[in-house]
């Protein structure tokens, strides 16, 4: 037996140092190489696109009221940093965008996976409930947002409702398919050690489903600001949506172009605050993706 | 009081229902005795019904007809005396070691310091105790295996049940496992049901082998193995009664998997 634990223990621990030749060198020399290889084609692949769209505007090839141009673009974001909008300074339009988001994903996480779960569990609430949902998901709630500004004028609440209408479901769907694809060996052997349902609820099927509903959150969050920028669209006092509203009617194509740039930067900012965040709940999982257990 | 045995199966029977909506007989009028401490091996063909018997007197299941009794009293949900090892892993993968050995006891309502110790202390029987720390991804299928065993004897069971523990394992590391199991088990005086396909393991490990007949599972007949304990799975392999025994049982467990095969045959032409 000892025995076995030793031998076992070799094979854990794997990670011996390599030997350093000069093959090994050279596959990392090349390795290296690739990295910097595929870095520079993809800042390679931005400044030719972004060279063509500016040079094409500059020779009239397509029209620059139309299409703008990068530079005025960026003369645009840098006029918003340094000036403010015609709403207040940038830094306030982005807050409100961000909050309204944050608030209604928040919202909309929480209740789906709460009722996720709790229809994944109680086979009774998900038959009588199933078709009602099933019904409200077939609607298109984009046009929802007229509705929620009538009901709840052109503050942040509106946008929030909006983008909880868009995250709610996403989410609800991922953690009660969830809740009741566990592995129910898992469960079995819960309930064997002594769990009663509650515990196997919080201690078993929440950890389990926990991957399914972490694959929405990241979908789901760009659903937010989806459900807020729209909801600004149609009719706010502040935020981006406005913004490129405003820019809209006032025939300003490089405005639109510029808050749909500064959208793109907090959305990969926020994504990014995601898979950290996700890294640091799943250590439990291997690194490989390809093998669950 | 010590003659009341430990497992009593009296005319259980057990069917589901399929996906496609018949009626499917896992396990018909089946009559099994464990006496207390006895260790019962429970051989017989593929997917004839003996994984069903165990959640029948796990409490998992309950029967279709007939009765599961543990101890003289009738199974009505999980008993606590009951402890099971799956076939496939079922330690929680986002737990560490340690927390997966704790999760029993602390289910069980036992606070946490002398849950942990006692974790500790099955961790230390199965070679693990360096292990505490990591995640099961982390660790060999042989010693998730340990992990599981120590998991469910932390919880001291009375009446070990056992679906194939060994199966996925490899041929060397199975033997290992086989007579760290017997050394855990001659501690506990706890009744033991196992069941496996490898007549092999049957016999090294049991006091008695029960061979059933092919699907639906009922008793086909039950040998007493008169090999000395304590036991060791590769030394008691080469006896000369264990041989005689094999050859035995063999005669009666072959012809189940003959009509087994024979059906399978019969369904895929």
């Amino acid at each position: 037996m000892p025995l076995e634990t030793a031998s076992e223990t070799a094979s854990t621990a794997a990670g011996k140092p390599p030997a350093v030749t000069s093959r090994t060198e050279a596959r990392e020399r090349a390795a290296r190489n690739r990295k910097l290889t595929v870095y520079a084609a993809r800042i390679g692949v931005l400044v030719a696109f972004l060279g063509l769209w500016e040079v094409c505007a500059r020779t009239e090839v397509i029209d620059p009221f139309n299409f703008s141009q990068p530079s005025r673009i960026w003369d645009q974001i840098w006029q918003w940093i340094t000036h403010g909008t015609a709403q207040g300074s940038l830094g306030e339009q982005i807050g409100y965008t961000l909050y309204e988001a944050l608030t209604g994903w928040v919202i909309g996480v929480v209740g789906g996976v709460l009722l996720g779960i709790a229809l994944g569990r109680i086979r009774f609430l998900a038959d009588v409930f199933g078709p009602y949902i099933k019904v409200l998901n077939a609607i298109p709630r984009i046009v929802l947002a007229p509705i929620f500004l009538i009901w709840f004028g052109l503050g942040p609440a509106s946008k929030v409702a909006s983008a909880v209408v868009l995250v709610f479901f996403p989410v609800f769907f991922n953690a009660f398919q969830g809740a009741r694809e566990v592995d129910r060996n898992l469960v079995a052997n819960a309930r064997i050690l002594g769990a009663d349902n509650r515990r196997v609820t919080l201690q078993v099927v929440i950890p389990a489903a926990t991957t399914w509903i972490f694959t929405s959150l990241h979908v789901s969050f760009g659903f937010a600001l989806i459900g807020a920028i729209v909801g600004e669209y149609i009719g706010a006092t502040k935020g981006l949506g406005l913004l490129v509203a405003a820019a809209q009617g006032t025939f300003n194509a490089a405005g639109v172009y510029a808050a749909m740039t500064i959208l793109a930067v907090v959305a990969l900012l926020t994504e990014g605050l995601l898979t950290f965040a996700e890294k640091r709940l799943f250590r439990w999982k291997p690194a490989d993706a390809g093998d669950g257990r | 009081m010590t003659d009341t045995p430990a497992i009593e199966l009296t005319g259980a029977t057990k069917r589901f229902r399929t996906p496609s909506g018949a009626l499917h007989t896992a396990v018909r009028d089946l009559d099994l005795t464990v006496a207390q401490g006895e260790f019962v091996a429970v051989v017989g063909p593929t997917g004839c019904g003996k994984s069903t018997t165990l959640t029948l007197v796990s409490g998992l299941e309950e029967p279709t007809e007939g009765e599961v009794r543990v101890y003289g009293e009738p199974v009505r949900g999980i008993d606590p005396k009951v402890g099971f090892v799956f076939q496939q892993d079922a330690v929680f993968p986002w737990r560490t070691v340690l927390s997966n050995v704790m999760a029993g006891p602390r289910f069980r309502g036992v606070p946490a310091a002398e849950a942990r110790e006692r974790a500790r202390d099955w961790l230390a029987r199965v070679g693990l105790a360096a292990f505490e720390d990591r995640y099961p991804h982390q660790l060999s299928g042989g010693m998730r295996k340990r992990v599981a065993l120590a998991q469910t004897f932390v919880n001291d069971p009375t009446i070990l049940l056992m679906d194939e523990p060994f199966s996925a394992l490899d041929v060397q590391t199975r033997a290992l496992m086989s007579d760290q199991l017997l050394e855990l088990w001659a501690g506990t005086g706890s009744s033991v049901v196992f069941v496996t396909h490898d007549l092999d393991e049957a016999i090294a490990l049991a006091d008695r082998v029960v061979v059933m007949t092919a699907g639906p599972a009922t008793v086909k007949e039950i040998f007493p193995v008169d090999l000395p304990r304590p036991r060791t799975v590769e030394a008691v392999r080469l006896e000369p009664r264990f041989v005689e025994l094999y050859r035995e049982i063999w005669a009666s467990l072959g012809e189940e998997v003959r009509i087994t095969r024979e059906r399978g045959a019969g369904r895929a032409a």
